[in-house]
């Protein structure tokens, strides 16, 4: 929250103050504290509760060595299993995988739904129609997505997609082995894509009417009114788009489980997946939780510098409210 | 350990409370509702698999007050659910499908219950009449520890049609080099047909199984008797690069991620020549209903190089694991489901091409059966009995199994093994780069050995 | 949100000048033009949706005409793939999942609405600390947590129970419901608050009859966002349940069989699979154009 909003608002809940002293100012204050924080509390003890206390187990797990199928095998390892994950070149190579996965994904699919947002922004017959088919994706589950575009768009043989390509003289691609890494990303667009579509065309449809005619008035090209009109009033949303597209794609599992199962070999294993064989093909559940920390570390270091940019500018856009 | 669990546990029924209280509480764990059982059993979802459950009020109507829950999954998931079930004391299960890999280890665990009282009480039960290899594989010290469903080598299925065609002829006997050259010959016999269907699919059930029998007959091994790995020596090389190549060049499109089930996909509808594969496919390839190939197959032994047996040993079988608390009721069902009777019920529902084969010595003794799978029933059980899982190859080994390894580590070090020969076979790395990354996998569980001195 | 926006183009570089009234509307064009924008769009969101569509006309076909070459158009269409899927006990997969849904998603509005109002209208101290606490637990790979889960719930004898998978999806929502109601509650204006404060009406009061009802559509929004999330859910649906609480997805997958071809089966298991939630996305599209345009990018 701002600081600039702040003060504003709690002038009004403070109680009226006067001559009774620093202690009762402060215990007002503590009063005035807790009953700020009530509302929030359960979801908070829920949250951490449901999420922490796992992930807790899983930093001692990760100090420990378990192989599911060796009971006997428990012991307290120390730090030899971080020694093995951070020396793992396939752990390596799907750290790599994820970030060009959903780097791709995002930037693809967002790209796509800006195209289509424009496209739906404006009254034409059937617009409702045409915005319902292209937000489906986004509805269907997505084990279904990857099991569709496994067996009906990418097969080699009797695949749509070669069988489209044949023309062109590029129909016997087998996608799923030649390029597992892009069919993965093809069937995440694909699902991503409305998801970005809808944010882009509630941005365009907040936007109002009476500037873009400003810029009619003004003489502007239809590009330039883009570019220096749109963009910047829909920078806000891309960049939520962004966001929450890369919170959600950095953990995808089904699509790849579904898709190729990570492979062939291990080309097309993101971080997800390739902890998820490790623990449940392996049962090494002390490397996987090792795996799990480096992970999470990993991403918060990450997502805090990405965040604290991206919040910067929501919080400097709220405080010129 | 304990305590974070007891801290996990206050902690999460805290903030299930509300949730739980709302009415269901328990609803999945408790089993009956009256004075009836409710079993559930855990299942690879192979065709053989759902015949069962489509049988099972069958199982209902001869015993009244239980009730079967099925969960039927894919097998890399129910590999995944059930092992971690029966590990952790999950105890969602009353009797699991696992195969002679889990079977020996978990036994001596004290992970299954001892099936060996239960058979002995079951009048009318032969479990001599389990083809001898099987039953030793799923025996700990004598007893039995998982009842089979089916059992399975692998073997050679050709078109007899194509074969005619392109004027080649399946010898008796075939060696791997004169399957290659068949393989070629037949490539693209007919459009879109490949010469030979073979799984490239990563997975230590997927690749590694018909990898691991040809490993095997090449000379080749895993492991020296001290545990040292031998993935780089001159016969594992040799297995591989011909495996890849074969693949490659005269396999299925798509090979690199095609498994058992696509491939059996595959050459039940025409799309190859050759399959080398499990000899349970017969039930789907010789089905009229599942492909268009039915009974234009021939049949040919495991090819072979060096030894003169190419042939692998696999069963799914069935155990209790001994979290259940219903192992009485979960008996009564593992014995209709693997009983010779309930072979003969198949057998009047869906014909006898479709009963789960080569798990019992008197199948291959009915007429009906041997009309129906004339055409590979000898070579199928010759197969199963030759299997040997105590000397699987030319050289002595420190470890049992044919078609794996039967220690614990297997799962995780065939994964990443297979995934290098995937790759390999997808040309993304070449098969020199698989070996020398794999045999840093397999020299690091072979040094846990060492030091156990085991 | 709109109230501000004439502003922001100042910033963005262009001279506002005063609008001019009564123009035509916006990118309206007219003519040959039109039609054949129009007719683009049609053309590129059929193109779009097109797998979805032929995933649904396999559904209709029989097995040796799903998996062609070239592919089938043309067939005579057949109900048995889906009568095949209803007759594998699709309906009480179809029941852990309604419940899973509806009762994780009411969960979270329980839980996130009076959260998001102490992070927005009075906020406590370190907002944006708890707000980032919040979001990065979604950064947590569910993968990394599973295993003490399962044992936890193990040992709290709460496998294959439906109310497990809605306190997990409840806690999987929460963060991103958290942020988006907050962003609504910013959207409410302050005076309104507090002209009911002064009334004398208290949180509940004012939660209710006050702010609701201008939020109603981001509340719907931000519903609608859980339930496609927690119906698609697959991981630990997987992994936690067995026979009694299953869902959708779990079926999904009980279908991917080695049993010769499949791919009609498959597809007649997907649509029946994804089209209560398509369904429901489909009515409420508005709602979520709405509720997105609301504010969620405060």
């Amino acid at each position: 929250m701002s600081a600039a909003t702040a003060p504003a608002r709690r002038t009004a809940a403070e109680p009226g103050g006067g001559p009774a002293g620093r202690r009762g100012a402060r215990a007002a204050e503590r009063a005035d504290g807790w009953r700020r924080r009530a509302p929030l509390l359960p979801a908070l003890v829920f949250t951490l509760a449901v999420t922490q206390l796992p992930f807790l187990a899983t930093v001692v797990y990760s100090l420990r060595s378990w192989n599911l199928l060796r009971p006997d095998s428990q012991a307290w390892v120390g730090l030899a299993n971080y020694a093995a994950v951070l020396t793992d070149s396939q752990f390596l190579g799907a750290a790599l995988n994820t970030i060009a996965v959903t780097a791709s994904c995002v930037v693809a699919s967002m790209l796509l739904g800006i195209g289509l947002a424009l496209l739906l922004d404006r009254r034409f017959a059937g617009r409702g129609v045409v915005r319902t088919l292209i937000i489906t994706p986004f509805l269907i589950l997505p084990v279904a997505t990857a099991l569709l575009w496994k067996h009906i768009m990418l097969e080699p043989v009797f695949g749509l997609v070669n069988f489209v390509l044949s023309p062109f003289g590029a129909g016997d691609v087998d996608w799923a082995s030649q390029y597992p890494v892009l069919s993965v990303v093809v069937a995440l667009v694909w699902q991503w894509t409305p998801f970005m579509m809808l944010l882009v065309l509630a941005g365009l449809q907040s936007q109002g009417g009476d500037v873009l005619e400003a810029g009619q008035v003004d003489g502007a090209s239809r590009w330039q009114m883009f570019v220096w009109i749109t963009l910047p009033h829909l920078r806000r949303y891309i960049e939520l788009g962004v966001l929450l597209g890369s919170i959600y794609v950095v953990n995808t599992f089904d699509t790849i489980y579904m898709l190729t199962q990570g492979g062939p070999g291990t080309a097309s294993s993101n971080l997800p997946f390739y902890i998820y064989q490790r623990t449940f093909l392996g049962f090494d559940i002390g490397q996987s939780a090792a795996m799990g920390v480096v992970v999470v570390a990993g991403t918060i270091i990450v997502a805090t510098l990405a965040l604290r940019l991206i919040f910067r500018t929501f919080m400097s856009a709220q405080e010129a409210k | 350990m304990r305590t974070t669990l007891r801290t996990a546990r206050t902690a999460a029924s805290m903030a299930a409370a509300g949730a739980l209280l709302a009415g269901c509480a328990g609803a999945g764990a408790v089993a009956a509702d009256g004075d009836g059982v409710r079993l559930v059993i855990a299942i690879v979802s192979n065709p053989q698999m759902q015949d069962a459950i489509s049988l099972e009020s069958r199982f209902r109507e001869e015993n009244p007050g239980i009730e079967v829950d099925f969960v039927s999954l894919p097998e890399n998931e129910a590999r995944a659910k059930i092992t971690t079930s029966v590990a952790t004391g999950g105890g969602e299960f009353d009797a699991v499908m696992i195969s002679n890999y889990e079977t020996r280890q978990w036994a001596e665990y004290g992970w299954l219950e001892n099936l060996q009282p239960y058979i002995d009480a079951s009048e009318g039960y032969d479990d001599e009449d389990f083809i001898p290899s099987i039953r030793d594989d799923l025996s700990h010290e004598g007893d039995m520890y998982s009842v089979p469903f089916y059992g399975e080598s692998s073997f050679l299925a050709y078109r007899t049609d194509l074969f005619e065609k392109a004027g080649v002829e399946m010898p008796e006997n075939p060696t791997w080099d004169e399957v290659a050259a068949l393989a070629e010959e037949l490539d693209g016999v007919e459009p879109g047909v490949s010469g030979i269907c073979m799984r490239g699919l990563a997975g230590w059930g997927e690749m590694l199984s018909p990898f691991n029998s040809m490993l095997n007959t090449f000379g080749g091994r895993w492991y020296d008797e001290d545990w040292n790995a031998e993935l780089d020596s001159p016969e594992f090389r040799r297995t591989a690069e011909f495996y890849v190549d074969l693949v490659r060049e005269h396999g299925q499109p798509g090979a690199a991620n095609s498994g058992f089930g696509d491939c059996l996909n595959r050459y039940a509808q025409g799309r190859a020549a050759m399959f080398y594969d499990s000899t349970s496919m017969v039930s789907t390839i010789e089905d009229e209903d599942a492909g268009t190939v039915a009974g234009r197959n021939g049949y040919a032994p495991a090819p072979v190089a060096e030894s003169d047996y190419g042939g692998w040993l696999y069963t799914w079988s069935l155990g209790i694991p001994a979290t259940s608390e219903h192992k009485e009721e979960a008996w009564r069902f593992l014995e209709w489901m693997t009983d010779e009777d309930y072979i003969r019920l198949v057998a009047d529902e869906y014909g006898w091409q479709r009963v789960p084969p080569g798990n019992r010595l008197s199948t291959f003794e009915v007429p009906e059966y041997q009309e129906a799978a004339g055409a590979y029933a000898d070579t199928m059980l010759d197969g199963i009995e030759r299997a040997d899982p105590a000397d699987p190859g030319l050289r002595p080994v420190p470890y049992e199994g044919v078609g794996f390894l039967a220690i614990p580590e297997f799962q995780d070090l065939g994964t990443r093994v297979s995934q290098q020969l995937s790759a390999a076979i997808a040309g993304q790395i070449s098969v020199e780069e698989a070996l020398a990354q794999s045999q840093e996998y397999a020299q690091s569980v072979g040094d846990t050995y060492k030091e156990d001195g085991r | 949100m709109t109230a501000h926006a004439p502003e922001r183009p100042a910033a963005g570089g262009s001279a506002p000048t005063a609008p001019a009234p009564g123009r035509a509307p916006r990118r309206r064009r007219s003519g040959a033009g039109g039609a054949a924008l129009t007719v683009l769009t049609w053309a590129i969101g059929l193109a779009f949706v097109s797998p979805a569509l032929w995933l649904l006309l396999t559904a209709f076909k029989q097995e040796n005409q799903a998996a062609t070459d070239p592919p089938t158009l043309l067939f005579q269409p057949t109900l048995d793939r889906f009568s095949a899927v209803l007759g594998a006990d699709f309906l009480p997969y179809l029941g852990n999942s309604l419940t899973a849904t509806v009762a994780s998603t009411v969960l979270v509005l329980l839980l996130g609405l009076p959260a998001a109002y102490a992070l927005s209208v009075e906020p406590v101290k370190r907002t944006q600390d708890v707000l980032f606490f919040f979001i990065s637990t979604k950064m947590l790979p569910v993968v990394a947590v599973v295993v003490p889960i399962y044992v936890a719930a193990a040992e709290l004898s709460v496998l294959d129970n439906v109310w497990t998978l809605v306190v997990l999806y409840t806690a999987m929502n929460l963060p991103i419901a958290v942020w988006m109601l907050r962003s609504f509650f910013l959207e409410v204006p302050v005076a309104i608050v507090e002209a009911a404060r002064v009334e004398g009406a208290g949180l509940p009061r004012i939660l209710w009859s006050v702010m609701l009802p201008i939020m109603a559509p981001g509340i719907a929004a931000t519903a609608l966002i859980c339930m496609i999330f927690s119906w698609n859910e697959f991981f630990f649906a997987v992994n936690l349940t067995a026979s009694q609480a299953a869902t959708v997805p779990v079926f999904l997958t009980g279908f991917i069989t080695s049993e010769g071809l499949f791919v009609a089966q498959l597809s007649a298991a997907a649509v029946m699979a994804s089209l209560p939630i398509v369904v429901v996305g489909w009515i409420a599209q508005r709602q979520l154009v709405r509720g997105l345009s609301m504010g969620a990018v405060k």
